[in-house]
């Protein structure tokens, strides 16, 4: 006696899989690309610093392409950073001897604060410069800053000429760093 | 009758200089608790430190978080509202759950995508285990004539060994 054939096996639909594999490797690459987006490498010394705009506490507003010819000192701050203060002195202090030549600006760029803790700090240490919140952390994402305080001076081509990592420890040191830019 | 009233006049002082400070505080608008702090604390993330709920954060950074979120629940601030404030503020990297646009809905999508998928390929996989039937009893089951006339022969042997 002939047994029955066996029935045919059924087959994963080539499509299916197809389409799956497209979709996965699909959502690979985009998340490939926002990864890559999201992480930015540290700026080197002679590089150009990408543009980025700080609106001040008063409502005036910076962007680093139309300051070019000039030499920018960005100061990244926090009320809540304990050697912010001194620093916040010895910066105010060069800025009162460059402020009126005006082919250098000082912005501080006040880092994850609340405003009010920010106004009042400003207030206490006498700092007159111009500071503003980083609104999204936008700014401290390029620089990669993930402490304060932290400084960078953009020269007049707009590539960073120095980075101070901790406070400056000086006024003298601040114009030494100021001089590199010259 | 003067002097009733004066008496009047500084017992009524006295009581007033003995209530405790809380009946003051009482009559304050509803003062936000820790508990609603921390409530909406645990759904934000420290700032400074990696991987920190804002509501467990020692930092200063993080004492002043918690007090901008009192501020601005005493503010009548709803919880979408502060978080977002926070997100504009600081960045959406500070929220413990990430909001659902552009890229992020990725991560909405992809996990209960996969899961899915690997569901249906178990109840594919235990359908088709199911779908298998028994072979019919073979002959191989059975014991043939000449097999079972052998095991006779051996119970036999066995018992008169006995």
């Amino acid at each position: 006696m002939m047994s029955e054939p066996a029935p045919a096996k059924k087959r994963f639909p080539v499509a299916v899989a197809v389409l799956g594999g497209v979709l996965l490797i699909g959502f690979i690459v985009l998340f490939a690309v926002q990864m890559k987006k999201s992480k930015q490498d540290m700026l080197e010394i002679g590089t150009q610093v990408p543009d980025f705009t700080v609106t001040t506490f008063s409502g005036e507003t910076y962007q680093k392409s139309k300051l070019e010819g000039k030499i920018l000192l960005l100061n990244f701050w926090s009320s809540w950073c304990s050697s912010c203060d001194e620093e916040g002195a010895a910066l105010e202090e060069v800025w009162q001897e460059v402020k009126d030549k005006g082919d250098i600006i000082f912005i501080g760029v006040n880092y994850v604060d609340t405003e009010k803790d920010s106004l009042a700090f400003l207030e206490k240490y006498g700092i007159t410069f111009p500071n503003g919140p980083d609104l999204g952390s936008r700014i401290s994402r390029i620089f990669m800053v993930d402490a304060v305080p932290e400084s960078y001076i953009i020269g007049r081509d707009g590539r960073l000429v120095a980075i101070q990592i901790g406070a400056f420890q000086s006024a003298d040191e601040i114009r030494a760093a100021l001089a590199l830019a010259e | 009758m003067n002097r009733l009233w004066k008496v009047i006049a500084i017992l009524l002082v006295m009581a007033c200089a003995s209530l405790p400070p809380g009946s003051a505080q009482a009559q304050e608008d509803n003062p936000v608790t820790d508990d609603e702090v921390n409530r909406l604390a645990s759904e934000l993330y420290c700032p400074v430190c990696e991987n920190v709920p804002l509501e467990v954060c020692p930092t200063k950074a993080c004492a002043q978080w918690r007090e901008l979120i009192r501020e601005k629940i005493a503010l009548g601030w709803s919880d979408e509202q502060i978080k977002e404030y926070f997100a504009t503020q600081y960045g959406e990297q500070v929220l413990a759950v990430p909001p659902r646009r552009g890229f992020n809905w990725l991560i909405y999508v992809i996990p209960p995508l996969l899961i899915l998928i690997g569901g249906l390929l178990v109840a594919r996989i235990i359908r088709r285990s199911k779908k298998i039937t028994p072979l019919p009893a073979s002959n191989s089951d059975r014991l043939t004539t000449d097999q079972e006339e052998l095991i006779n022969e051996v119970e036999q042997d066995l018992r008169r060994d006995e």
